[in-house]
């Protein structure tokens, strides 16, 4: 807040990038929403263009103004929203709400306001016939503020506000077809598997809160708090240190929400929701906020190499999970959706496997992780949306009703063969220099085996994405295609991006890697490796072969395409991977036999039987002990007598006793 | 007039409607209805405007230091001299808040209960005292009085239910009255131990808060208060009357008695129970927060089970009463905070929880949720607030409930104790069932395909608009801006606070 006075325009008024997505909620939300459907698509398009204007005013002034800050960090707005101690005590624990523009969140401002942009453009286009298309915007707007005031967080507590309408707000994306129970069933799928995580999440809040006394970015990621986290915490069952336990509880936050294995099954189902919400939640909104948490966290986790360490497994383990499941797949938006787990792998390795480097923390993996959401974002958007334009025109999403639509849509070809290339990591498009920066960063840092992994996985994703490619646009037509045009306002976007698929890696490269370099704790050593010739080399090859491969057997002379969309007659091992190793399954068993059925039910019956039982046997009693006295008041006096004579004895003998 | 009047003119004005009721015709509804609405409109017109001036004269005080409840709008005069029993009345921040919850939920529960055709005269008139002991409660800081209204708040539930029900109607009505009574029967017996163990001859809550009531005395007599207050709170395991209670109940009765006195419980026990017998209170806590932890943990496991609309909104109040507890008996200041935001979240949407079944039941003629299903399509208001009660009741921010509750473990876990450790990591994990079986009711409910019969449903009409739209504004204003409230409840919580730590240190 220093000096905020002289701030340029846009820096002061930064919470403009959050009110005006906010504004087209509201609006439409409350106006539009019942009324003027057809008003809501153009009102909120135009406020989603003003916002990406804004924004990227913001990160220029952002830019300018910076130059001289450590870490170019600045908080050119905020304010205190709840006071959780008592005020006048010294610090009471204070939650604000903010806006923290530093490198990483001045990047991701720039990418969600692009993206939200222009998904809201092909919007107009993709839902034109929905009837329900005057609830869609203002809930696509809700999704971007949310995401935007996810990255701007100045606490880890705002984050976990926006985290959580980052969840709710893709819950009611997902299942915005309600009709359907497929995606009713997805959408509540996505929003208790991420809720599971988050519930990790808050409690990692509240210890740090507990040790540290704040919430803070800047406070938590200083000297002062890693040196208080060093004392053990207790959890009543057992002690902990704090450090490694709320870092681990945090990520775990992170673990849900970008959906890394095993908690990646919310995010294939979630294609049941319009394509334009795949699009977004896959590129910019929702799955990188679990890669953005640890790297707003990173100089905190990076004093923790157990961590880390187990964020590079785990980022590993699920690039090349998902790489394999994608080979077989036959839905064009679940292939898709793999590849973005396989991808999100790829940034979260990096990152883990920077900060477990030797001792030390290797810078280039730190940006070479922020340079593969960038890239990422943007290819990954306009994959989307090309699978929203075909299945638009095919009518379904598999892959056999697909095939030779490169003549029908040529503009969507094009555009679509340079996202491929650019994830397939083949230069120059956009994803090869990321790609390559994070595979060498795991070869500099020491980590022979990731590497490999990754340069792998290379292959792999070049051969999935050509076959998704391939067998869309190429060969025969599978379907009826009379029908088949391009949507002017489907288009548009899709060519638009197609610029920053193919350029926007080798533009950016030097800035990411001068500028976004991790602030890390005093006795943490940064490390500058070398980079390894060989990588680029290597992963190109390797890439150009899994093409080649796809060439081969999907698109070439030889090509056998009616197997290729045949996932039953073929051996188990394909069923296998076609069925996703069937995680699913191993989930619904223990959420529904063992959860619901040997959990919920005995304690319920325990409630109803048991506890209220109890209660009733004490009414019961009681009515009994009535009724017992009651058959005494008969009236006779014979009766009467007996039982006084009877107490008189009673109480004699026991007077006896009790007083002698 | 002044303010003290006009705070004794809140349980007063209940009374004169009903009052005025009886001079009005037998079957003229709609006059028993405008009256009503007209008084509980003013009354909530009136408990806004003296919120609006208790937050004036509290704006800029300092924080509390002493352990002497500041009282407010104070009146005191002798009832009952041969007693020393006091008329003494006034709020602090925590009270006043109360009375605002206890008027925008009666408010909204007259326009839920526009259509009651069935001796509307004499349903309203009962409603009345309901409100009006609820309100005296609140005010009260005479034992004596404090108890007269308790019990004037809670009797009129056995009629309400008994003769307005619906199913099992005598035995819940028996079931919860008899639950209820009996721990009005322990109450009765502590306030009294209270007035007599302390030798002071009087009822006065903050005369008897600063008495040093020896520890054997605090010992043995904090259970029974907290028990007492805790029936009515649903604490585990004495909880089952109210599954079986709200069921029956009719909608406005569920939402005042969900809504606002089942906060009489735990409100007791922060202003009786922890104030006057605070050494008994740190001494008992790391006990009876087992309970309390059972009542969050397990609340949401049997909802999950549960397939009647009421019950599983009457179990998830097992739960979030859980969380008022767990806040209190943590015994943090933080927490306390976090519990008095929770009676006040909890009491706005559990309203609205019940306000919508009973609405949405008027329509389907059926509470269970297997046999609903795409209600959204025909009734999008009452779904979309069905769907904000429910994001409320899991804690979505923006809404109350999640203030409260990030409150309430933060100041849970301020308490390094390993029991109250281990309770409050539990408690923080069971966020996650609460989801679970509130998406499973909105989902079976208000998505999937709509059954035939439904097909000619109609949305909400006016009144119930009202009723719905009051309780929401609560939900975001408290959600959106909690920092008013947290800042108009730290001058209260504090004293109380402040109390119960002399206890620990002295």
């Amino acid at each position: 807040m220093e000096n905020a006075a002289a701030l340029p325009f846009a820096l002061r008024h930064v919470w403009i990038v959050l009110a005006l997505p906010l504004l087209s909620f509201v609006l439409n939300g409350l106006w539009t929403c019942r009324k003027k459907e057809s008003w809501s698509g153009p009102i909120s398009t135009v406020l989603a263009g003003a916002n990406w204007i804004f924004g990227t005013l913001c990160v220029w002034q952002w830019w300018k103004a910076s130059a001289g800050l450590p870490g170019r960090s600045m908080v050119p707005w905020s304010f205190d929203w709840l006071t959780f101690g008592q005020l006048g005590t010294f610090r009471p624990l204070t939650a604000g709400i903010g806006a923290l523009l530093d490198p990483i969140s001045a990047m991701m401002v720039f990418v969600v306001a692009t993206i939200a942009f222009f998904v809201h453009v092909y919007s107009i286009g993709y839902m034109r016939e929905d009837p329900a298309r005057g609830r869609f915007f203002p809930l696509l707007s809700l999704f971007a503020f949310a995401m935007l005031g996810l990255v701007l967080a100045t606490n880890v507590f705002q984050m976990y506000v926006f985290w959580e309408l980052v969840g709710v707000s893709s819950y009611q994306l997902i299942g915005f077809w309600y009709h359907k129970p497929s995606a009713v069933a997805a959408s509540k799928k996505a929003f208790i598997v991420t809720r599971f995580a988050d519930a990790f999440f808050l409690l990692g809040i509240v210890v740090l809160a507990w040790v540290v006394r704040s919430f803070d970015f800047s406070v938590l990621n200083s000297a002062a708090a890693a040196e208080a986290l060093l004392r053990p915490v207790s959890f009543g069952f057992f002690e902990a240190p704090a450090l490694p336990v709320a870092a681990a509880l945090v990520f775990a936050g992170g673990w849900g929400k970008s959906a890394m294995f095993p908690l990646h099954i919310w995010l294939p189902d979630a294609m049941e929701g319009p394509t334009p919400v795949s699009s977004i939640i896959h590129s910019a909104t929702m799955v990188v906020a679990g890669v953005f948490l640890s790297a707003r966290m990173f100089p905190l986790f990076s004093a923790v190499p157990s961590v880390m360490g187990l964020i590079a497994f785990v980022g590993a383990f699920t690039a090349a999970f998902a790489a394999v499941v994608a080979i077989a797949q036959q839905d064009i938006k679940r292939i898709l959706a793999f590849s973005t787990l396989s991808q999100i792998g790829y940034m979260l390795f990096a990152l883990g496997a920077a900060a477990v480097c030797g001792g030390g923390v290797l810078v280039a993996g730190y940006s070479a992780s922020m340079f593969h959401v960038f890239t990422h974002a943007f290819f990954k958007c306009l994959l989307f949306l090309v699978a929203g334009s075909v299945i638009h025109v095919a009518g379904n999403n598999m892959l056999s009703c697909m095939g030779g639509l490169r003549t029908k849509m040529p503009l969507t070809y094009l555009s679509a063969l340079a996202a491929t290339l650019a994830i397939s990591g083949i230069p120059p498009f956009s994803g090869f220099w990321s790609k390559d920066e994070i595979v060498a960063s795991a070869f500099q840092a020491g980590h022979p085996v990731l590497g490999t992994v990754g340069l792998l996985v290379g292959a792999l994703t070049a051969f999935y994405m050509f076959r998704f490619f391939f067998l869309i646009f190429h060969g025969e037509a599978r379907s009826d295609r009379s029908h088949a045009h391009e949507d002017r306002w489907m288009t548009f976007p899709i060519v638009c991006l197609a610029i920053p698929s193919l350029c926007a890696g080798i533009l950016a490269k030097p800035l990411f890697e001068s500028a976004f370099r991790p602030r890390l704790l005093p006795w943490v050593q940064a490390v500058e490796g070398t980079h390894a010739a060989f990588v680029p080399v290597a992963a190109t090859l390797l890439a150009l072969l899994g093409a080649v491969a796809a060439w081969f057997l999907y698109c070439g002379p030889k090509a056998d395409v009616a197997r290729a969309l045949d996932a039953e007659h073929r051996p188990a091992w394909y069923r296998l991977v076609y069925r996703k190793f069937c995680i699913d399954e191993i989930w619904l068993f223990v959420v529904r036999r063992i959860l619901f059925e040997r959990v919920a039910a005995p304690i319920k019956w325990f409630d109803r039987k048991i506890v209220d039982g109890a209660m009733n046997l004490v009414g019961k009693s009681v009515v009994l002990a009535g009724w017992c006295v009651n058959a005494l008041q008969n009236g006779s006096l014979a009766t009467a007598l007996a039982f006084a004579a009877g107490g008189f004895i009673l109480v004699w003998l026991l007077a006896g006793n009790l007083f002698p | 007039m002044s303010s003290p009047l006009l705070l004794s003119a809140i349980w007063v004005v209940p009374l004169l409607a009903a009052f005025a009721t009886l001079f009005l015709k037998r079957d003229d509804h709609l006059a028993v209805k405008l009256v009503h609405a007209v008084c509980h409109g003013g009354n909530l017109l009136l408990a806004i405007s003296l919120l609006v001036s208790f937050l004036a004269e509290t704006e800029g005080a300092l924080p509390a230091s002493g352990t002497v409840t500041q009282l407010h709008f104070a009146m005191d005069r002798i009832w009952i001299p041969a007693l020393n029993i006091h008329y003494n009345v006034g709020v602090d921040g925590l009270s006043m808040l109360m009375i605002l919850l206890t008027a925008m939920i009666i408010f909204a529960g007259v326009f839920a209960s526009w259509g009651i055709r069935d001796r509307a005269r004499e349903f309203f008139i009962l409603l009345d005292l309901l409100v009006a002991g609820v309100y005296g409660t609140f005010m009260s800081f005479d034992l004596f009085a404090l108890f007269l209204f308790y019990e004037v708040a809670v009797l009129p539930m056995y009629l309400l239910i008994g003769v307005w029900g619906t199913g099992r109607k005598e035995y819940s009505a028996m079931k919860l009255t008899l639950m209820l009574v009996a721990g009005s029967a322990l109450l009765m017996g502590g306030i009294l131990a209270l007035y007599f163990g302390s030798h002071l001859q009087t009822f006065d809550l903050n005369v008897l808060s600063q008495y040093p009531f020896p520890r054997s005395f605090q010992r043995l007599f904090f259970p029974i208060l907290f028990f007492g207050f805790g029936v009515l709170s649903a604490i585990f395991p004495f909880h089952t009357w109210s599954p079986d209670g709200h069921a029956s109940a009719p909608t406005a009765v569920s939402m005042l008695h969900a809504g606002v006195l089942m906060k009489l419980g735990g409100y007791g026990i922060l202003r009786v129970a922890m104030y006057v017998l605070p050494e008994g209170a740190t001494e008992w806590f790391p006990w009876l927060i087992l309970p309390i932890a059972v009542n969050v943990a397990y609340g949401p496991f049997v909802a999950l089970r549960q397939r009647d609309l009421k019950y599983i909104t009457a179990y998830s109040s097992v739960s979030h009463l859980g969380l008022v507890l767990l806040g209190l008996a943590v015994c943090t200041f933080t927490g306390i905070k976090g519990s008095a935001m929770q009676m006040i979240s909890h009491g706005l949407l559990t309203g609205l929880f019940f306000a919508l079944i009973g609405m949405i039941y008027g329509r389907t003629h059926t509470r269970n949720v297997d046999e609903m299903g795409g209600l959204m399509k025909r009734m999008p208001f009452l779904g979309v607030s069905f769907v904000l009660a429910g994001f409320a009741g899991l804690g979505l921010p923006g809404l109350s409930g999640f203030v409260a509750e990030s409150t309430i473990f933060l100041g849970a876990f301020e308490n390094p104790s390993a029991v109250v450790r281990g309770c409050t990591v539990v408690a923080i994990l069971s966020i996650v069932t609460t989801a679970v079986y509130i998406l499973r009711a909105a989902n079976r409910m208000l998505h999937g395909p709509l059954p035939e019969r439904f097909g000619t449903l109609t949305d909400a009409v006016w009144n119930e608009r009202l009723a719905v739209i009051v309780l929401l504004i609560g939900l975001f204003g408290m959600g959106l801006f909690p920092g008013w409230i947290a800042d108009a409840l730290d001058g209260s919580v504090a004293p109380l606070f402040n109390n119960l730590v002399r206890a620990v240190v002295p």
